[in-house]
């Protein structure tokens, strides 16, 4: 599904990322550690195709290579990224704004009253309620729930690879395990690869994990199973890395 | 911008606005302005010896005065190439059926007929320089209310028409206020009887449709005490090469507690200079709302006031400038604390694009009789490409004792990550700049009519799609 092969990430002929070789297999989930300033947003963003970072290597998803496509084509091609620092649009209704993202994700129809019922559906997962629909995108909105109006964009778009970008931080864990469970609504209804970027084991409890990565310094240095996050949480980032 | 792109612009623009209707004029004057064509306006529109005399003085005051010393430059106005009367149809119609198809036909494009559904109330079409149109419900009949043209109002309402005509904007206020006292023709004519509530918006299209046609529309209402009215007022026009001048005067009287909103979205073509003198004098504890929209024109000017003559009334003025290429909105508003207790607000957005230039200019001024006043003023700029200015003008005088004045003023881009966010959840480039300005502009957008403001999104969309490249 996605394939990074020998990626090198650069921001102001900075040198942020390098020799990054990671695998997504469709309906996987994978997760990405390490410390703060390791690199993962950029990563993220690099899928995404953020045009501040310069990027060279390979990043091929659906077989098609990203690097020659922008933003919205990577979405269109099924890609979602929820950000770390989420921007307020004022002005741009709630409701209007899902039903773009609808329309330019889905190809079957839907009339307004199918469309609610869609919306309603899927707030529900999240435990959102329906005032939020009529108030302006993510403005004046609290950390929380900035973040589930992230996930809520997720389940209106479904898309095929869904990556979070410290999803989990600031959430209590009630919002963690509602959060969880839209993950894990798209990856049984749509068959959804996963790349969840995380400092904090908790979440983890609510997903089927199947591959970690740790990033440090701007490469990963270490790729296996569920119970790495175990060693890491036991031992600590720096004693881990010495190890 | 590239130009290809502009040129698409350009076309669609003359496409979807700029189309206009071949001219049938019953009865049209020479160009240029002399003592001769403003006494045959008169004969045409039988007026009495009063009005005969107010016009002809007005042209002496128009020939004395000068340009204004600031602003936009207004050099390339020549007055003697401008035509300064056509009467378009010889009847007012009063009926729809009877309204010929070449105006229905126009009407048509610009949406009217379902304006027309929706608002019952009774269309007011200006069609070149007289109200081609007028069907007034039993409604506003029944209520008393008098919504006809000002031709009409002369004739049948001359005492009330001659209290207030021109009291408030005399004819020596400005050139342009003395060029409309002088020439002119059609417009609205609103009177709200006292503790009468219009539900429908009052509303009224205006437009151009003949080349090197000056409009002067002249529009007067009076609300009296306890009552309230909307009064909308939209329009769109041909593009044509040469230059246009359209010069109106509106006058707005609210009296005590009453409540009057007047909302116009303007939209002339490229070349026309739209030069507006609007003034609404607002009695104790009425309150007056200008809601304006100023989208098109080469030269915009316009900066609609509040007096705020009596104890506890309130002035708000709400209004979105859009400067494209070769345009220059110079637009505000003026609040005048005359009494004390008196309040007002001004909320000005504009969006600058393709080197489009807006400014705002804007007068707040409390006497020493506005003791414990207050007035706010937020002015913001977003600004989408280099080529694009903004200036703020804003002016502030004030002597009244415990006056409270706030000033905020703010200029923006569109953010890039703002782009980026949008765009990653699958919006094109266009439709994420669409958003971004739609959303900057919506605090007035949603207080317009609904029709008004999806035509505005319709259009702001229309825009990015050419400036997006």
């Amino acid at each position: 599904m996605l394939q990074i092969k020998n990626v090198q990430v650069s921001l102001n002929k900075k040198n942020i990322l390098d020799k990054i070789d990671l695998s997504i297999k469709k309906g996987e989930t994978h997760i990405l550690m390490g410390q703060n300033g390791a690199g993962k947003s950029t990563l993220a963003q690099s899928i995404m195709g953020h045009p501040n970072y310069s990027v060279k290597g390979e990043i091929i998803f659906a077989k098609q290579n990203l690097l020659k496509l922008d933003p919205q084509q990577r979405a269109a091609l099924g890609i979602f990224l929820s950000f770390q620092q989420i921007l307020e649009i004022p002005g741009v209704k709630v409701y209007d704004y899902l039903k773009l993202l609808y329309k330019t994700s889905h190809e079957k129809k839907l009339t307004p009253l199918k469309f609610k019922e869609f919306l309603k559906e899927r707030m529900v997962i999240l435990n959102f309620n329906e005032e939020f629909l009529t108030r302006s995108l993510n403005h004046g909105f609290s950390g929380g729930e900035k973040k589930k109006m992230e996930v809520l964009q997720m389940l209106v778009l479904e898309p095929k690879l869904i990556i979070l970008d410290e999803i989990d931080s600031g959430l209590d864990i009630d919002a963690i395990q509602v959060v969880a469970s839209a993950v894990n609504f798209l990856k049984k209804e749509k068959e959804s690869s996963v790349l969840l970027i995380t400092h904090y084991s908790r979440i983890l409890s609510f997903l089927n994990i199947d591959v970690v990565h740790i990033l440090s310094k701007g490469k990963i240095i270490k790729t296996g199973t569920a119970s790495l996050v175990t060693e890491i949480e036991k031992k600590g980032f720096t004693n881990f890395l010495k190890a | 911008m590239k130009r290809a792109n502009l040129q698409k612009l350009n076309d669609a623009y003359s496409d979807k606005f700029g189309f206009s209707m071949p001219e049938k004029s019953v009865l049209s004057f020479d160009f240029g302005l002399s003592q001769k064509i403003i006494a045959d306006i008169s004969t045409s529109k039988n007026e009495p010896t009063w009005m005969r005399e107010f016009r002809q003085q007005s042209l002496q005051v128009f020939r004395k005065m000068k340009l204004p010393s600031w602003g936009p430059s207004l050099a390339e106005i020549d007055f003697e190439k401008i035509r300064y009367f056509i009467k378009n149809t010889d009847v007012e119609k009063k009926t729809w059926a009877e309204v010929p198809d070449e105006i229905k036909e126009t009407f048509d494009r610009l949406g009217v007929p379902q304006a027309e559904k929706e608002f019952l109330a009774g269309v007011k079409a200006q069609y070149n320089s007289e109200v081609a149109y007028s069907s007034l419900q039993a409604e506003l009949d029944e209520q008393g209310v008098i919504f006809c043209s000002m031709e009409e109002a002369l004739q049948k309402h001359s005492d009330l028409f001659k209290e207030y005509f021109s009291k408030l904007v005399p004819a020596a206020d400005n050139k342009f206020a003395a060029l409309n006292s002088a020439a002119w023709s059609g417009g609205s004519f609103v009177y709200i009887p006292p503790n009468t509530h219009v539900k429908r918006p009052l509303q009224s299209y205006f437009r151009i449709n003949a080349a090197r046609m000056g409009q002067f529309e002249r529009t007067l209402i009076i609300a009296d005490e306890g009552s309230s009215a909307n009064y909308v007022e939209g329009c769109t026009a041909p593009v044509y090469s040469e230059y246009s001048l359209h010069a109106a005067v509106v006058e707005v009287f609210v009296k005590k507690n009453a409540r009057f909103r007047y909302t116009t979205i303007q939209n002339w073509s490229g070349n026309i200079y739209n030069l507006v003198t609007k003034r609404a004098k607002v009695f104790k504890d009425g309150v007056m709302e200008w809601i304006d929209g100023n989208l098109g024109a080469k030269t915009t000017m316009k900066y609609p006031s509040c007096f705020l003559v009596e104890e506890g009334a309130y002035g708000e003025m709400l209004s979105i400038a859009y400067a494209k290429s070769k345009q220059i909105q110079d637009t505000g508003a003026k609040m005048m604390h005359l009494a004390k207790n008196t309040s007002s607000q001004i909320i000005a957005k504009s969006v600058s694009l393709d080197g489009g230039q807006s400014n705002y200019r804007g007068l707040v001024y409390i006497s020493k009789a506005a003791a414990n006043s207050k007035s706010k003023v937020e002015c913001d700029a977003l600004i989408l490409d280099k080529d694009s200015a903004t200036c703020t003008y804003p002016d502030m005088k004030i002597s009244g004792e415990n006056a409270i004045v706030e000033h905020e003023a703010s200029v923006s881009e569109i953010e890039e990550e703002k782009l980026f966010y949008l765009m990653s959840r699958g919006l094109t480039k266009t439709e994420a700049m669409t958003l971004l300005v739609a959303g900057f502009i919506e605090p007035i957008v949603k207080e317009l009519p609904l029709e008004y403001a999806v035509e505005l999104n319709r259009l702001i969309e229309l825009e990015m799609e050419g400036s997006v490249g």
